[in-house]
């Protein structure tokens, strides 16, 4: 039957047509990744160097000099930033995936998923708003509460969503023994999560360590160390903003080589969830 | 045998329909429990219509019936696990050596009355530290590693554990985790343990050791136990309730009920015509 083999070998055709395209775009997904790695290392890896870590800087026209001021500003951010994101954020979620169950909780998550899609510059205003305007200057401590406030939906709604993973089964042997609720939670409830409470902490920090927008009008920069937390502070993506669009060409290189470190640590922070992810949920899902 | 009579009467409330049948229950021994004139709803809807019975005292008391009788529902309400369903109410009283448990704290109530589960459920820890568990939260002061070596033993598991204590309870079979669960329960040493469906879903090698426990764990606490499984009933149980639609039908000396039941519709379900 002629008729029916046309229609068997357009049938095919179309079938290996998708297959190809299906695999095309899978690859150009992964090619942007190692594009822009690869990029970053053509662009910046020259520049990185024993200075780059521990050297201040250098003013203009002088070659040379290096970040530590911004790369130790990111660290201060980012720990100030977990100190405020992470508490909130993982006793919220035990909140929300152990005590509630009403229209409290609808509330909880249905905010917690707007502030997770609220643009980072907004967030940067409201600690604009919130601490520079009273302490009338720029400082560490705005920067952080910006961050903060950015780690608390993300940490929340992944620990939660984690918690609820915990089969039902052990909380009821946990209270069948006599503990309380509380002492359920934190003696069994989160010991069989806390896998996917530690990756979804390490997640929310990667995702805040890249964040310029929100620092643009908090830590505001600082081409000097910052000592305490009371003073503008310079940090690792503000720092990628200022020299990427300098017309120096010292410091565009600079700039890719701080791309590249940042890129580098979010790699890092990534592959760390996953291995813990990896390793298994302790629980088996039954 | 007179106060013995006396509780019986007492304890098995006669309801218009099963009145002749109950008073044949035979006399147990004193009631470590007694549920009286107890009836439950999840919101609207009852689930258990005015139960009364006793839970001898050192005795195995099975609760049989088919799927969705309300029998594993009157288990949790033993130890007021029910409570963790919302709109769960329950009437009526329910005795535990004579005081009420509704009116007890919660978390004290459940060290005296433990439960096992249908599925085993053992905590992501070790097998030393899941059967640790209810003394360290108990705080209790009776020294930790002797009480988790008797609790493994009563649970018939220690032979086959005690070389590695310290690996993960998830290493262990089925049949395993479940003794593990009942050793667990069994370490706060209660009054009573409730075992719901304790073998439903385990081989019948690991059943039968089950069952061989059950037997001898009566000297330590009453055993009250709910299961599909009408021969386990007969195998290890000194008394038997049937419950249908949430009503309790019969409840005797458990050769009494499977030989000689007093009701059509309990012989008719345990000859297997329905259920």
């Amino acid at each position: 039957m002629p008729a029916g083999n046309a229609r068997l070998r357009w049938r095919k055709f179309v079938s290996g047509f998708m297959l190809t395209m299906t695999g095309v775009c899978a690859l150009v997904a992964v090619a942007v990744l190692f594009f822009i790695l690869g990029y970053l290392v053509y662009h910046g890896g020259t520049s990185i160097n024993w200075n780059f870590f521990t050297k201040l800087p250098a003013p203009v026209g002088e070659t040379g000099g290096g970040m530590a001021n911004a790369i130790v500003g990111s660290a201060k951010l980012l720990l100030l930033a977990t100190l405020i994101g992470v508490p909130i954020g993982f006793l919220g979620a035990i909140y929300l995936a152990e005590f509630s169950t009403g229209p409290i909780a609808f509330v909880v998550r249905y905010a917690a998923d707007l502030l997770n899609g609220v643009p980072s510059i907004v967030i940067g205003i409201f600690a604009y708003a919130l601490v520079v305007l009273p302490f009338k200057h720029f400082s560490t401590l705005a920067g952080g509460v910006a961050l903060g406030v950015m780690m608390i939906p993300i940490t929340l709604r992944s620990t939660e969503d984690f918690m609820r993973a915990v089969p039902n089964t052990l909380r009821e042997g946990a209270m069948a023994l006599g503990a309380s609720k509380w002492k359920t939670i934190y003696t069994v409830i989160v010991p069989a999560a806390y896998r996917g409470i530690l990756t979804a902490v390490l997640l929310a920090f990667a995702r805040v360590a890249g964040e310029t927008a929100p620092l643009l009008f908090t830590a505001f920069g600082n081409r000097y160390w910052s000592p305490g937390w009371n003073q503008p502070i310079e940090s690792l993506p503000h720092m990628v903003y200022i020299y990427a669009i300098s017309p120096y060409e010292d410091w565009q290189r600079q700039a890719w080589a701080a791309g590249l470190v940042l890129l580098g640590l979010i790699l890092i922070i990534n592959i760390l969830a996953r291995t813990i992810l990896a390793r298994g949920v302790s629980v088996p899902r039954s | 045998m007179a106060s013995v009579r006396q509780a019986v009467s007492v304890n098995i409330t006669p309801t218009g329909t099963t009145q002749s049948i109950k008073h044949e229950a035979a006399a147990p021994g004193p009631m470590r429990m007694n549920v009286n004139k107890v009836n439950f709803y999840y919101g609207a809807k009852q689930t258990l219509f005015d139960i009364s019975l006793g839970i001898a005292a050192n005795k195995v008391t099975a609760l049989i019936g088919p799927s969705g009788c309300g029998k594993s529902t009157l288990l949790r309400t033993f130890n007021r696990m029910h409570e963790t369903v919302r709109h769960a109410r329950l009437e009526g009283e329910i005795l535990l050596d004579g005081q009420n448990i509704l009116s007890q704290d919660v978390t004290q109530l459940r060290r005296r009355v433990g439960m096992v589960f249908q599925r085993p459920n053992p905590f992501p820890k070790s097998i030393f530290d899941n059967v640790a568990y209810g003394l360290r939260i108990n705080g209790s002061k009776v020294p930790i590693a002797e009480a988790v070596e008797k609790s493994l033993r009563h649970a018939a598991l220690w032979d086959e554990v005690k070389d590695h204590l310290h690996k993960s309870a998830y290493e262990l079979s089925g049949g395993q985790q479940q003794r593990l669960c009942i050793a667990r329960g069994l370490a706060v040493e209660p009054e009573v343990l409730l075992l719901d469906e304790p073998c439903s879903a385990l081989d019948p090698i690991s059943t039968a050791k089950i069952e061989e426990l059950l037997v001898q764990i009566k000297d330590l606490c009453t055993v009250a136990i709910v299961t599909h499984n009408m021969q386990q009933a007969a195998r290890v149980s000194d008394y038997t309730a049937f419950l249908l639609t949430g009503q309790l039908i019969e409840f005797s000396p458990t050769p009494h009920l499977f030989t000689t039941p007093g009701d059509p519709r309990t012989e008719a379900y345990i000859t297997g015509r329905f259920g």
